[in-house]
Parts: structure tokens; C-alpha cells; sequence
């Protein structure tokens, strides 16, 4: 069970409270965590990853372990403590006024 | 006995502001939605409690709201729903995926850029939702990049109407300060073939055929900025109105010049008249009275705010060219706010309502066409759309 950090306007859309937990079963990487979380919360499609490129969101980072896996290739494994449920996996939104 | 439900868009959240029909005490809910930029609320007509919210962020892009119980409560339509196993999830409500389908035979992949230069189409949110007239399943979506896209589904997939962007001229069209959107829809109540829609910056167009082909309808129209003053594409409209029972009649509020169709756009002729400023963005009929109409004058295209600090509603009862200030109960000072092209509503009651919002946060309400105003909220986020629905 790997544990995800959401911002908190996506914990709104998914009327979530706190972390979300995912079973992923296989490599656990970028692509399968956001794979597990877009399954378990539709709503959610869309507003990480482009819909038609999946490529990332612009304004989205992705930290984990105190470490920048943002520019990491979305099939890289994530580090072990992510995967064994450890550590969480952070979706932070870019940092901007207004 | 009736009640008015005024929907109100603003950049960080959604206001609900409901009142009986004396229009004078003022029961205000939100923020929905809170820190989300609202682009635009619009209820069912044939179903009042249905209500479609445009919700967007430069952060986490589109989503689409539905509230099926007059706004207590929402949700992403068909995005609640847990896929079943095997089943990959939908979540199509937000997908505004522009048709580059050989079926439509006439792929477009870019349009002018600020520069001159071809830039690819790139979605970025929903300005307007219309819901149709007959069929509460059904609701179109104006957004930028320009396109029109419809649900028959009650938002929960969207497909567009390529044949807009596929008759040649997209090209040419190019974007506002504000981007290039597909800002207003206007269903024909007595021709259901019939919609007519405005993009800034192309101008207007018409369907004939329930959306399969679009023809520009801008003849008459006069820019100075642009290359060609008179050309076909290119000019900056800022809204459309038009009243049901009047569907040939349009008027027009563009960049700079209020201007009237009665041929369905055929073509236009400028109504600005003793305006002392015909620049702008609002502009809305009387529920009543078809050739009672409202705008409010801004200043100018760099100075996007009332003329000498005085916020005036400007009413013509004919239809344009003869206008007179409408001041009672807005601020005549210092008043530096602007109103934006969706940021104006009428209800149906028998004494007309007329409301506004501002980029200040106010949003004012008149219970009496326009004679007098007053503040129903003043502390709001820049209001982006004020809609309003009458319940009887």
C-alpha cells in the first residue's frame, strides 16, 4: 500500500481528507501511481496529467524522500520507501501569488 | 412565490445569491469551489436545479461542476462513479479533446499568435456553458482556444463541433489580452438549427444546421486596429445578446461600438449614439422589452475602467443610439472596476431585475430595470459571470 500526498485543491475535487492510500500491484513508478489514483478518483483525470500526452501538468512537481523525481521518466521505479509504503509520494503545486 | 437565484463566477470560487421577489434581502452561500477561478454558471432552463459550473486553474486545468439540486451540492458528472474492474476510468467530463478526426476532413492545427506568426490550437478552460433550451442532458461549452464542444450526456463527455474551426478562416483568427475564447452561445429559441456564437479576437458566426457548419457574420463591423478595418475575421467582439422573443435581432458590444443586427448578422450597424464611451464589455436586453437594452461604458482598451471614476449603467429603450445614464445607488466616484463580458443578467420577473458584478468584488442588483441599484455583495473576488435564474 503506497501512501500519496495531494494538494489540497485536488483533495477537494476528490472530497478526500487526508493521504490517499493505493494498492498497486507491479513496479511501483510515476505512471502507475498516477495510473492507480486516476482509477480510484476519475475526477481526478486530467488535472495531473494532460489527457491526450499524459505528460505532466506544468504547475505540478513530484516529491518523494526529501528528493525531486519531477524530471524523473514516469517509468523509473520510485525509491523503495515510496513503494513499501514508508514514505508518501507528494504531488506539490508550483508555489505562486494570487 | 418566485425567487431569483443569481450565479455569480469569481476568481476564487463561486457565490450563490438568492432573494424572493422583492429582490431586496439577500441570502449569500459560497464560496463554492473556494480558491478555483469560476468562469461561468449557468442553470437548465428546462430544469432549474440542474447547474453547470466551469471550474479551472492554471495549476490543475478544467473541470466541469453539476449541481442537480439548485447548487447545494456537486459534482463532477460521471467522475463520482468508481470504474469497474478492468474498466479504465472516465473522468471525461473535464476531456476537451479538439476533433481531429478525418470525418470532419478539414484538420486545423493553428491559428494566429500575437506576433503574426501560426501557433498550434492548446486548450485551456471553458469560458461559457450554455444549457439547451429543450434538453437538460444537453449543454455546449464555449472555450479557448476557440472551439465549441456539446454534451448529451449531462457534461459527463464532450465532443466538438469542429465544423467551426473547419470552414477556413481559423487561420486568421488570433487572441485577445485575455486569450482567444469562445466567450458567448446564443441558442435561437424558435430554430433549434440555428446558434450563434463570438470569439475574441475573430468576431461572430452562425450555424444554420444544429452546428455543422459556421459562416462568419461580421459584415458591418469597423476596426481600426486591425489591417483590413472591414475584413471578414479579426474583429474583437466582446458579447452578444439577444432577446427570445426576438431571435433575428442581436446586439453586440464590441471592443470599441455597440452594434445591432435584425437580419441574424447578416449584417450590423453601429447604435453607439450618445454612448460617451463605446468601448465596453456587458451588454443584455430587458426580459421584457426587446428594444430595451444595457451596457456599461469603459473608458477605453488601456484604460479598462468606468470614464471619470463614475460607475453608470447607460439603458437605451430604443433599441440603441438614444441612451441615458442609469446612476442611483452606484458608486459616482472614484470607481476604478471593471465589468467583464459574462458579468451581466437579467431575470424574468414582472418588474425586470438587472444585475452586474465587478473586478472590485461588488455585484449590484436593480429591481426595477435599471432605475435604481444596489449593492447585493461588495467584498467578493473579481466576479468573472453573473447569471441569474428565475424560480416560480
Amino acid at each position: 500500500m503506497i501512501k500519496v500526498v495531494l494538494p489540497p485543491h485536488l483533495k477537494t475535487l476528490a472530497k478526500v481528507a487526508g493521504d490517499v492510500e493505493l494498492e498497486i500491484s507491479g513496479a511501483v513508478t510515476q505512471r502507475s501511481i498516477l495510473d492507480a489514483l486516476e482509477a480510484r478518483f476519475p475526477m481526478l483525470c486530467g488535472t495531473i496529467r494532460d489527457h491526450v500526452t499524459q505528460e505532466r501538468r506544468p504547475f505540478l512537481r513530484f516529491f518523494a524522500c526529501e528528493e525531486d523525481l519531477t524530471h524523473e521518466s514516469p517509468d523509473a521505479p520510485v525509491p523503495a520507501a515510496v513503494a513499501s509504503g514508508k514514505e508518501p509520494f507528494f504531488i506539490i503545486g508550483a508555489i505562486a501569488g494570487g | 412565490m418566485s425567487k431569483v437565484r443569481v450565479l455569480v463566477g469569481t476568481r476564487k470560487g463561486a457565490f450563490i445569491l438568492t432573494a424572493d421577489g422583492k429582490r431586496q434581502n439577500w441570502e449569500v452561500n459560497g464560496p463554492l469551489f473556494a480558491g478555483w477561478e469560476i468562469y461561468h454558471m449557468k442553470g437548465s432552463p428546462v430544469n432549474p436545479d440542474r447547474i453547470y459550473a466551469s471550474q479551472t486553474s492554471g495549476w490543475f486545468g478544467q473541470i466541469i461542476q453539476r449541481s442537480d439540486d439548485g447548487g447545494k451540492t456537486w459534482d463532477t458528472p460521471g467522475g463520482e462513479k468508481l470504474p469497474k474492474p478492468g474498466e479504465f476510468p472516465s473522468g471525461g467530463s473535464n476531456k476537451f479533446v479538439y476533433d481531429t478526426s478525418s470525418e470532419t476532413g478539414k484538420l486545423l492545427t493553428t491559428h494566429q499568435w500575437y506576433d503574426g506568426t501560426q501557433h498550434p490550437w492548446e486548450f485551456k478552460r471553458v469560458w461559457h456553458v450554455e444549457p439547451a433550451l429543450t434538453d437538460s442532458e444537453t449543454v455546449y461549452a464555449g472555450v479557448e482556444d476557440a472551439a465549441i464542444f456539446r454534451s448529451t450526456n449531462g457534461g459527463q463527455s464532450w465532443h466538438e463541433l469542429a465544423g467551426l474551426r473547419g470552414h477556413g478562416t481559423g487561420p486568421k483568427w488570433q487572441p485577445g489580452a485575455g486569450g482567444m475564447c469562445l466567450h458567448t452561445i446564443i441558442l435561437d429559441a424558435k430554430d433549434p438549427q440555428k446558434i450563434y456564437i463570438a470569439i475574441s479576437a475573430a468576431g461572430a458566426f452562425r450555424t444554420d444546421d444544429g452546428g455543422k457548419n459556421w459562416r462568419p457574420i461580421n459584415r458591418g463591423l469597423v476596426s481600426p486596429y486591425i489591417p483590413d478595418p472591414n475584413a471578414e475575421i479579426g474583429h474583437c467582439v466582446h458579447h452578444v445578446a439577444m432577446h427570445p422573443s426576438r431571435p433575428g435581432t442581436l446586439f453586440m458590444q464590441k471592443h470599441w461600438d455597440v452594434m445591432r443586427s435584425d437580419n441574424g448578422g447578416d449584417k450590423w450597424h453601429e447604435v453607439s449614439g450618445n454612448l460617451p464611451t463605446d468601448f465596453g464589455f456587458v451588454i443584455d436586453v430587458h426580459a421584457h422589452e426587446p428594444e430595451t437594452i444595457y451596457v456599461v461604458p469603459i473608458k477605453s482598451d488601456g484604460e479598462h475602467f468606468p470614464l471619470d471614476g463614475k460607475l453608470r449603467v447607460y439603458r437605451s429603450r430604443t433599441g440603441g443610439n438614444e441612451w441615458e445614464a442609469l446612476t442611483k445607488g452606484l458608486p459616482q466616484a472614484n470607481c476604478y472596476v471593471n465589468v467583464l463580458r459574462d458579468a451581466m443578467a437579467v431575470d424574468s420577473l414582472d418588474s425586470c431585475g438587472i444585475y452586474f458584478g465587478t473586478t472590485g468584488g461588488q455585484v449590484y442588483g436593480s429591481a426595477d430595470g435599471g432605475d435604481s441599484w444596489m449593492p447585493i455583495v461588495h467584498d467578493l473576488p473579481a466576479v468573472l459571470s453573473v447569471e441569474v435564474q428565475t424560480l416560480r
